[in-house]
């Protein structure tokens, strides 16, 4: 009867670009600045982590000798992983909230809406991302060859993003105590995520906390591309990839019965 | 002639659980039972034919919004089904996916895209929107600085910038100045003899009936009353009229009543205030031969009457009314001082009759009606009683109306000539 939420998606390409350039041109609208600013605040975030953390803290890296440099490149290499996964998360989660009207005034399909959110984080990523290797150049930190699983990184976080933000936000339409959880949730997780630390100053016991969160091992794939130079646990994250496949399999469904009722509580 | 829109029992609950998580069960198969379900639409169907118009009209909350989303695809049938042929556009807002920082051709863009159309498309018909927006260099510059009214143009250009086979609108041409509404029915009238479809919901029956030939009214979830739109509009006002009579608050009294509209409601926004000094114990209107009546006939006078009983002595108060449309607008207001009655001291518990006799120059239409006893001070003036929006008073269509439009019946007295013929 409807056709396939992607192929919905797809005719309404236009559309989805469209809202992410309005969201991009609201953004930096009547400021000075303009455009640039979307480069300033990746660029900003990342020297500020690492300046504060690798300069100020002096923080040094374990196998690493003394270069704290490194520290500054594993905390930003991780950073990467982190914002994009959150900001889909984060955003997923009241998107169908935040678009109540829109979606009881206009029909239009609603698969579009975690998508603008997914290719404008992707946007946003993408020159953080650019900041990041700017700052890795004058810290004279050249990427190697492992670099190239960068993009495939990129794409598994944010399907890991769409699936757990999706399934969340589904969830949130009619439990609203969901959208007050997960931002707490989200923050923990950061923490249980070796980011801004290395697993191994983690104790014992409580690895294995580490080891479930699959943000773990994409963090540390990350890591390993971006600083070690060397190439990513592949099971590992196949492991990841099928977990993603599975939470975008169950957020699609429940998207697809959830559509019916979700304009009658919104 | 075949139909275009089909609607076969149709019908729309919400669903309460327990819990919500049993909602969220449900979906996967897990049979939970809902703990309420409550119908806000139910037991609907009609079909509408290529290039008709019907007019949909009920209260606030009777269903029409619902019956809408339900067309428009927004929002789901529990039960029943719709056919349609064809493209449906709802506006049930005008300008949903605007952004205030866009300028006008960006939100066209935008928005069009989405209604579904690609950027090549809505590129190709940007000079007719632009066209009918008609607000000059505004086109350019952000949604922001427009006017409200320059808004509601770019979004009724946009929402009509292609031809749809049902179109649905619900009240969103109540905005607007008048000349560009007339400019938006010119382009639905255009539409509809293309073969669009109109489905209107509006609380303004006389435009109902103008631009429909049928009308359905909705109460309470049910399709009341389907046929034809003079029929329909005059069952909703009666309805309208008639949800129930607040008495008891004003005490009745007087003679039998003889133009007296039982359905008529009093006043559902009656506001009282005062300092205690006196009371309006009652009020009512009454034609000239004091029959109590809450419907006069246009240009037949009619009589406002009120009694003010007097707590603590005062000295030369002033007895007040006035007279207002439904929006408010005072139509007329006058007290004893401005009529030069002679003013005295009242004593503690007496009991005055006020009596206003009023010519009716008034269109038909409802009016609410005032009335008040205050005293003026050289600063300022002191209400010892009032009662605002009191008592409604309907006016009807006498047999001399000649008011075509507006507040008033002037009564014109016309006249056309020929000054000079036409030459070949």
């Amino acid at each position: 009867m409807r056709p396939p939420n992607l192929v919905s998606a797809w005719r309404y390409r236009h559309f989805i670009l469209s809202s992410i350039q309005t969201e991009f041109r609201s953004r930096f609208a009547r400021s000075k600045l303009g455009g640039l600013w979307m480069v300033i605040h990746p660029l900003a975030q990342a020297a500020i982590f690492a300046v504060v953390l690798a300069e100020v803290m002096a923080v040094k890296l374990p196998g690493m000798g003394n270069d704290k440099l490194a520290y500054a490149i594993y905390l930003l290499s991780g950073m990467l992983a982190w914002s994009l996964f959150s900001e889909i998360v984060s955003r997923c989660l009241t998107v169908f909230i935040d678009n109540g009207n829109l979606l009881k005034k206009i029909l239009f399909p609603r698969i579009n809406l975690p998508l603008v959110i997914a290719g404008s984080a992707l946007v946003n990523n993408l020159l953080l991302l650019l900041a990041i290797l700017a700052v890795f150049a004058l810290l004279g930190h050249l990427p190697s060859a492992t670099f190239a699983w960068v993009p495939f990184l990129i794409l598994l976080t944010t399907a890991l993003g769409l699936g757990v933000g999706l399934l969340l936000g589904v969830f949130n339409v009619f439990v609203r105590d969901v959208g007050q959880i997960v931002p707490i949730v989200l923050q923990l997780s950061f923490w249980f995520t070796p980011i801004v630390y290395t697993p191994n100053v983690v104790p014992q016991h409580l690895r294995v906390l580490l080891q479930l969160n699959p943000m773990t091992t994409i963090v540390e794939s990350y890591q390993n591309v971006m600083l070690y130079g060397t190439a990513p646990d592949l099971v590992a994250l196949a492991w990841i990839a099928a977990i993603t496949l599975l939470l975008l399999a169950a957020a699609l469904a429940s998207f697809r019965k959830a559509s019916g009722e979700m304009v009658d509580v919104l | 002639m075949s139909s275009i829109l089909m609607v076969q029992g149709l019908g729309k609950s919400f669903r309460s659980y327990h819990s919500e998580w049993q909602r969220i069960l449900s979906w996967f198969g897990v049979a939970v039972s809902p703990a309420a379900q409550h119908w806000v639409l139910r037991d609907v169907s009609f079909s509408v034919s290529p290039g008709e118009a019907i007019g949909i009209v009920g209260q606030n909350g009777a269903g029409k919004s619902t019956l809408l989303k339900l067309i428009a695809g927004t929002s789901r049938p529990t039960e029943g089904g719709i056919q349609t042929k064809g493209r449906v556009a709802a506006i049930l807002e005008l300008g949903m996916g605007f952004n205030p920082e866009l300028t006008g051709r960006q939100n066209a863009l935008h928005a069009g895209g989405l209604m579904g159309f690609d950027r090549s498309t809505l590129q190709s018909v940007m000079p007719e929107i632009e066209g009918f927006a008609d607000i000059g260099e505004y086109f350019d510059q952000p949604l922001r600085t427009h006017s409200s009214g320059m808004q509601v143009r770019v979004a009724f250009a946009v929402a009509t910038a292609f031809r749809p086979e049902i179109l649905i609108i619900d009240e969103a041409l109540a905005v607007g100045d008048a000349a560009f509404q007339r400019k938006c029915f010119q382009r639905i009238e255009a539409f509809r003899a293309k073969g669009t479809s109109l489905l209107f919901v509006s609380h303004d029956v006389e435009t109902v009936k103008k631009i429909c030939s049928r009308a359905m009214f909705i109460k309470n979830g049910r399709l009341e009353l389907l046929g034809a739109a003079k029929v329909v509009c005059d069952r909703y006002e009666q309805h309208m009229f008639g949800a129930q009579t607040n008495s008891g608050r004003l005490e009745s009294e007087g003679s039998p009543l003889t133009r007296f509209d039982p359905t008529l409601v009093s006043s559902d926004c009656e506001l009282v205030y005062g300092n205690g000094v006196a009371d309006i114990e009652s009020c009512h209107i009454e034609d000239l031969q004091g029959r109590r009546i809450n419907t006069a006939e246009a240009g037949q006078p009619f009589v406002w009457r009120y009694k003010v009983r007097f707590r603590e002595q005062v000295d030369d108060p002033a007895f007040a009314m006035m007279i207002k449309t439904r929006e408010g607008i005072a139509l007329y207001g006058v007290d004893s001082i401005r009529l030069n009655l002679d003013s005295r001291s009242y004593a503690p518990g007496e009991l005055v009759d006020v009596r206003f006799e009023l010519l009716n120059p008034l269109a038909p239409g409802v009016y609410y009606l005032n009335c008040g006893v205050r005293v003026k001070y050289v600063d300022r003036v002191e209400f010892l009683s009032r009662r605002i929006d009191t008592a409604l008073i309907k006016i009807a269509e006498g047999s001399s109306s000649t008011a075509e439009a507006g507040l008033l019946d002037m009564e014109a007295r016309m006249s056309v000539s020929t000054v000079m013929a036409h030459l070949e």
